[in-house]
């Protein structure tokens, strides 16, 4: 499936010849597995198998608590204590749901800031990173629509204020918020919606999964270095190459191993560390609470949602270039898809030449600027909407935003990078102090 | 149609002002330690059980626990009464069956009552709704060790009585330094020796407050001891398999690294 230069499936006896023929589905396995995967890959690189296993947990565990869950108003919260209470093994069940969804975003941000860092959205390498974030954007939204289920005041209050986000479009809005919530407020045909949407977009993501294992097998992986395998024949592909079994499926296993005591010890016993104590409360449309936050892998970009309030210069002139169109409110929910935008638009924005940051001396910097930004963001969203607070998120939504828009496209231009080893292979030799040639 | 929304809209708002404004004076919550706190603590039986008569006696004059079936106070991990001693302890009250059109004493298959005072809050999960997150740096990573702190604000909550009283149109406040806000509807529901315990237990104020909360917390998290030990197991599986795993590892990319194997 690669264009690297590697071993196929042959079938040897009758029967795998018969099958072969007819179904070359033993060959696909076989290439899928086999794939020569560079071997300086590092430990950034295992996330993809611990986002695979995070699908599975939350498709197994979903479905197991759709056949106890009740999606109406009346008894969806009565129907979650249910599961807690009368289902056998129901609250571990719910439990590693619910804490699979915070695994499933840890893992994700790991990958794309991973992917951001060593230079893996550029080419050949664009649509693998667009089906990314197209696979984030569903995640984003299974999420948010999950959350709402168990009816608990965090899920009703969570859902208005997220749909108002669409009533904020200038003249369609109110129609669309209508649309999507099935009526003029949060309420049964909302809930009946969300779930139906909660169970289907899963298996959405793992369509886009597939395309996306299978658009980075057609380009072959990126690593570390940046620098691509060898093509030129199987030999020299294998002096920078391993195929995937093995090696790195033992390594990432170790990986995941590892990453799940840490899981299984949140889940056993702090299990609601990541929840908000007020979803414990049914959800009453008449009683508001206090702070409405979201969960915690949402706070960076509510953040920047919130950042852009009506007393912000660029606000105040977009509102006046458009005639009053553009509110703050309309500009905030811009704002925050823009940020996701301008990530998915990265391949372009990019000018630099050298793929990893290893070989940026100046990127580094700002790279690493943005993961702190992306941290202060987080922390941002879960504080009120007062000073000093609202200053601090304008300025690092104003970072983000200018990572994407100036700073990648004028580094190409002004940065001098250093040296990139020729192969893979001197990188992996020079790293484990190996002669030339392999001493077998 | 708009006007009910309209209406719902002007109550959401005064309400969420005047949770706002309540927010803004948080109350005051002393840490208590309980023996289900940390990943090995447990529920002390007795201490449900004395909690339980707490909740009988005193708070289930006006709140429910409408989500708490009746046969899980004879589970293991939770007050653990015998089989005969739940049925009577059910039979104390009474439920509308739809069957017979009419009320009939509690079955171990009903669940507790709800609140008969409409605005007395349900307590099945208060102990969950309730969890304070504190330190270190408000990341409430403490709970791993000190539990979630809503026990303890029930506690506080409990305790927090000044006498102080204030009448607002026509409903009487009591001063309460947990509350939040510092004035609660509710009249002090516990006084010293209020429940005589079968086991002779100290029953001044604080010891009948710190054991009303067990059982509250056991209330909204039955399976907590089931729970924590499967984490443990688990994570024990999983540290072994982990070092399986570095040591399989290992093996397979010594020749690629150029290592010797052993």
């Amino acid at each position: 499936m690669s264009g690297i230069p590697h071993d196929h499936y042959e079938p040897k006896t009758g029967g795998e010849k018969w099958l072969h023929s007819r179904l070359p589905i033993v060959g696909l396995l076989y290439d899928t597995i086999m794939i020569p995967t560079p071997k300086n890959l590092n430990w950034m690189w295992i996330w993809g198998i611990i986002l695979t296993f995070c699908l599975a947990l939350q498709i197994v565990t979903g479905i197991i608590l759709v056949m106890h869950y009740t999606p109406h108003v009346d008894m969806a919260f009565a129907s979650v204590e249910h599961i807690m209470r009368n289902v056998n093994g129901g609250h571990m069940l719910r439990y590693l749901h619910s804490n699979g969804a915070s695994l499933f975003f840890v893992a994700v941000y790991m990958h794309i800031f991973r992917g951001l860092y060593y230079g893996s959205y550029k080419a050949p390498r664009e649509i693998t990173w667009i089906i990314g974030m197209l696979i984030y954007l569903c995640m984003m939204g299974t999420a948010f629509m999950g959350y709402v289920l168990p009816w608990g005041q965090m899920s009703f209050w969570g859902a208005t204020v997220i749909t108002g986000l669409f009533g904020a479009i200038p003249f369609i809005g109110e129609p669309i918020q209508t649309w999507l919530l099935g009526g003029p407020a949060v309420d049964n045909a909302t809930l009946n919606r969300f779930f139906s949407l909660h169970y289907l977009l899963p298996f959405v993501i793992a369509a886009l999964v597939a395309v996306h294992i299978w658009a980075f097998h057609t380009t072959g992986n990126n690593n570390p270095t940046g620098v691509e395998v060898r093509r030129g024949s199987k030999e020299e592909a294998e002096k920078d190459t391993v195929p995937f079994w093995p090696y790195f499926v033992i390594k990432d296993l170790f990986a995941l191993a590892v990453i799940l005591v840490v899981f299984f010890a949140i889940v056993g016993f702090m299990p609601n560390y990541l929840g908000h104590p007020d979803n414990y409360i049914e959800a009453n449309p008449l009683a508001t609470p206090a702070h409405i936050v979201p969960e915690w892998y949402f706070l960076p970009f509510y953040a920047i949602l919130r950042a852009f309030t009506g007393d912000v210069w660029v606000v105040i002139a977009a509102n006046w270039i458009t005639g009053g169109i553009v509110d703050a409110k309309f500009f905030g929910v811009l704002a925050m898809f823009g940020a996701i935008a301008v990530m998915a638009l990265a391949p372009w924005l990019d000018t630099s030449r050298v793929r990893s940051g290893r070989y940026r001396p100046m990127f580094k910097w700002w790279f690493a600027l943005l993961c702190v930004d992306f941290v202060v963001l987080m922390w941002l969203g879960a504080m009120p909407a007062e000073e000093p607070y609202a200053t601090f998120s304008l300025i690092a939504s104003a970072y983000w935003f200018a990572y994407f828009l100036v700073i990648l496209p004028l580094l190409g231009v002004i940065e001098k990078p250093t040296e990139q080893p020729a192969t893979i292979e001197e990188d992996f030799n020079a790293h484990y102090g190996k002669a030339e040639t392999p001493a077998e | 149609m708009l006007k009910k929304l309209a209406i719902s809209a002007v109550a959401a708002l005064a309400l969420s002002g005047g949770a706002a404004l309540a927010a803004g004076a948080e109350g005051h919550v002393h840490d208590v330690d309980f023996s289900f706190e940390g990943p090995f603590g447990t529920f002390d039986q007795n201490q449900l059980q004395r909690g339980l008569k707490v909740y009988t006696e005193v708070c289930s004059a006006c709140h429910g626990l409408k989500y708490v079936p009746l046969r899980t106070l004879g589970d293991e991990g939770g007050p653990h009464y015998s089989e005969d001693e739940v049925r009577a302890y059910a039979e104390r009250f009474e439920v509308f069956d739809p069957e017979l059109d009419d009320f009939r004493p509690a079955n171990p298959t009903d669940h507790f009552p709800g609140s008969s005072l409409e605005n007395a809050p349900d307590l099945s999960l208060m102990a969950k709704a309730r969890a304070g997150f504190h330190g270190p740096y408000g990341t409430g990573l403490n709970q791993l060790f000190k539990g979630i702190g809503g026990p303890e604000y029930i506690v506080s909550l409990l305790t927090g009585y000044t006498g102080e009283e204030k009448e607002e149109a026509g409903t009487l406040y009591y001063e309460n330094t947990a509350f939040p806000g510092g004035w609660i509807a509710m009249a002090p529901p516990l006084f010293d020796e209020a429940v005589e315990f079968d086991d002779g237990h100290d029953n001044s104020i604080h010891h009948m407050a710190e054991d009303v909360s067990a059982f509250l917390m056991w209330a909204a998290e039955p399976k907590m001891m089931a729970r924590k030990q499967a984490g443990f197991v688990a994570v024990l599986f999983l540290v072994v398999l982990s070092v399986l795993l570095y040591l399989t590892n290992k093996r397979i990319w010594a020749p690629v690294k150029g290592k010797k194997t052993a």
